[in-house]
């Protein structure tokens, strides 16, 4: 059954019935589905989810679609409890959310899109479409082909290959705009306006914004039902941290999880951090940027959620930082050669500015701690390949390999293989 | 002077469905100011007082955001083309 009992907008309470439209007609401000949590009491519990499919759409209750159409397999995915990071940092209950591996497109976007297009076929549209930075465009154009949908992604000229191939391989149209995102975002807007697609980040995002609460739930779900005290989460056009806010404050309104008061933090590259700039400022006035980050995924200088993330990390007492182009490269790093998990720039400014944050002593160093890992960094290679030195290459003769080993260790002992037990021939 | 002004759907209501209106003005703020002669009403959906737009209303000369030129100071001459774009928010919501 479905608890969802239409939209109301954010900032003047206007409502509208369920309808592809994403501004308030009376004030602009935007759009936002309203669910009757009374009638969840009791009905949406720990078991009922529990019962659910390993997928974001266990929490279907807590979503605006009636059927879902795609995402069969995405969300619901690692919670990892850290050890090596978490003793290089000193911490001692450190976890890492992984949508690095989230299926089919390995990001976060995963879980908007799923919501988004299941959204967009219940309304009837054929042609659906995205303003990306990379990610969403790849997870809108392979959920549109597994639903069979025409596809419109707009993307900044300048993207990383992978990005740009790991959308073209599902054959959409691709639009590459000369301009930043906010360029991008802009006409998008005023292409839904002539055209009448379902951009899902445009005239969807009411229900688009909604499936970022599920990388939310499942933290505390899989925590064990309880919520982290500090949660940092990377911000670019602010959709994910606002709704895992809301995620958290809606298992605390059910009753599934106790209001240990959870902490939000936000994360943003020094290039490109209006949101963080404002926290520090203490104003909730954002003042767009033009980024200038190698971290190209969050570099968002017009943040759509910008107003709504400072909101939720200055109600939940949380902060804002941000990290450079070297933090966010060594914190990849860090992340890869400690916990196995290679994440692209928008993971490394998130495990940065959480390091930033333990050293300012704003997050204690004995307390529960969620870093939200959002990409994949096989799909940006072009951050890392200058830092790596690329190996030379040897014959295939065991001299040869000795040869490089004595030169890469010089006069140390290079290492040994432990004794193999010996054969016993019977 | 004279100014086209591109209004986006949810204010087409006051400008009997036209996409694109021309005012005259020197700034923007006089030709958004200027609007209201020709679709009244509209003032109330831009600004929230004297001098201040509503925030979820984003205004460009020629694909500029006039936050990065001089805001409602920035000059604008003949041919010049204003849009105004509503801006794209998610929210939270109320939880209860």
């Amino acid at each position: 059954m479905s608890y969802v009992v239409g939209l109301k907008c954010k900032e003047c309470g206007n409502r509208a019935p369920v309808s592809p439209v994403h501004v308030c007609e009376a004030c602009f401000g935007p759009y936002e589905v309203e669910y009757d949590y009374g009638a969840m009491k009791g009905k949406v519990t720990r078991e009922s989810i529990s019962a659910g499919p390993k997928s974001l759409w266990r929490y279907k209750d807590l979503l605006p679609v009636s059927e879902p159409k795609t995402g069969f397999n995405s969300g619901f995915t690692p919670l990892r409890k850290s050890q090596r990071l978490a003793n290089e940092l000193g911490c001692t209950d450190l976890w890492i959310k992984d949508d690095s591996c989230n299926y089919p497109t390995y990001s976060y976007k995963e879980r908007v899109v799923s919501v988004a297009i299941s959204k967009a076929i219940e309304f009837g549209f054929d042609t659906v479409g995205c303003a990306s930075t990379g990610n969403l465009a790849n997870s809108t154009a392979a959920h549109a082909a597994m639903a069979g949908l025409r596809c419109f992604v707009m993307i900044p000229h300048d993207l990383e290959q992978g990005k740009v191939l790991g959308s073209l391989i599902f054959g959409p149209t691709m639009v590459r705009i000369r301009g930043t995102y906010d360029d991008v975002n802009r006409l998008c807007t005023e292409i839904a306006d002539k055209y009448g697609w379902a951009i899902v980040n445009v005239n969807l995002r009411p229900y688009y914004t909604e499936g970022a609460k599920t990388y939310g739930f499942e933290i505390a779900e899989q925590l064990g039902w309880r919520l982290p005290q500090h949660t940092v989460v990377p911000t670019a056009g602010g959709t994910i941290l606002p709704k895992v806010y809301k995620a958290y404050r809606e298992f605390i309104e059910l009753g599934l999880v106790e209001d240990n008061h959870p902490k939000i933090y936000s994360a943003q590259a020094a290039g490109c951090d209006p949101v963080v700039k404002a926290i520090h400022k203490g104003i909730d006035i954002i003042e767009p940027q033009k980024p200038n980050t190698m971290a190209k995924s969050i570099a968002i200088g017009n943040p759509a959620d910008g107003y709504y993330v400072w909101h939720a990390v200055k109600d939940s007492g949380g902060w804002g930082e941000s990290a450079s182009d070297r933090e966010i490269v060594d914190a990849i790093k860090l992340l890869a050669k400690t916990e196995g998990i290679w994440t692209e720039p928008a993971g490394g400014t998130t495990l940065a500015v959480a390091i930033k944050l333990i050293q300012q002593g704003r997050i204690p160093r004995n307390e529960s701690i969620v870093i939200s890992i959002t990409g994949n960094g096989l799909k940006t290679l072009e951050a890392v390949q200058g830092d790596l030195t690329y190996p030379e290459v040897i014959e295939a003769k065991l001299s040869e390999f000795d040869a490089m080993l004595h030169r890469q260790h010089g006069q140390q002992k290079p290492p040994i293989r432990a004794a193999r037990p010996e054969v016993s021939v019977v | 002077m004279s100014v086209k002004v591109r209004i986006p759907s949810p204010l087409r209501s006051y400008t009997q469905g036209a996409d694109v209106v021309e005012v005259p003005g020197n700034s923007v703020g006089e030709v958004l100011n200027a609007l209201k002669e020709k679709a009244g009403g509209i003032e109330t959906r831009l600004f929230k007082g004297p001098n201040q737009l509503n925030r979820f209303v984003n205004v460009y000369v020629n694909d500029e955001d006039i936050r990065f030129l001089k805001n409602l100071e920035t000059p604008v001459k003949d041919g010049d083309e204003v849009s105004i774009v509503p801006a794209i928010a998610g929210g939270i919501g109320d939880v209860k």
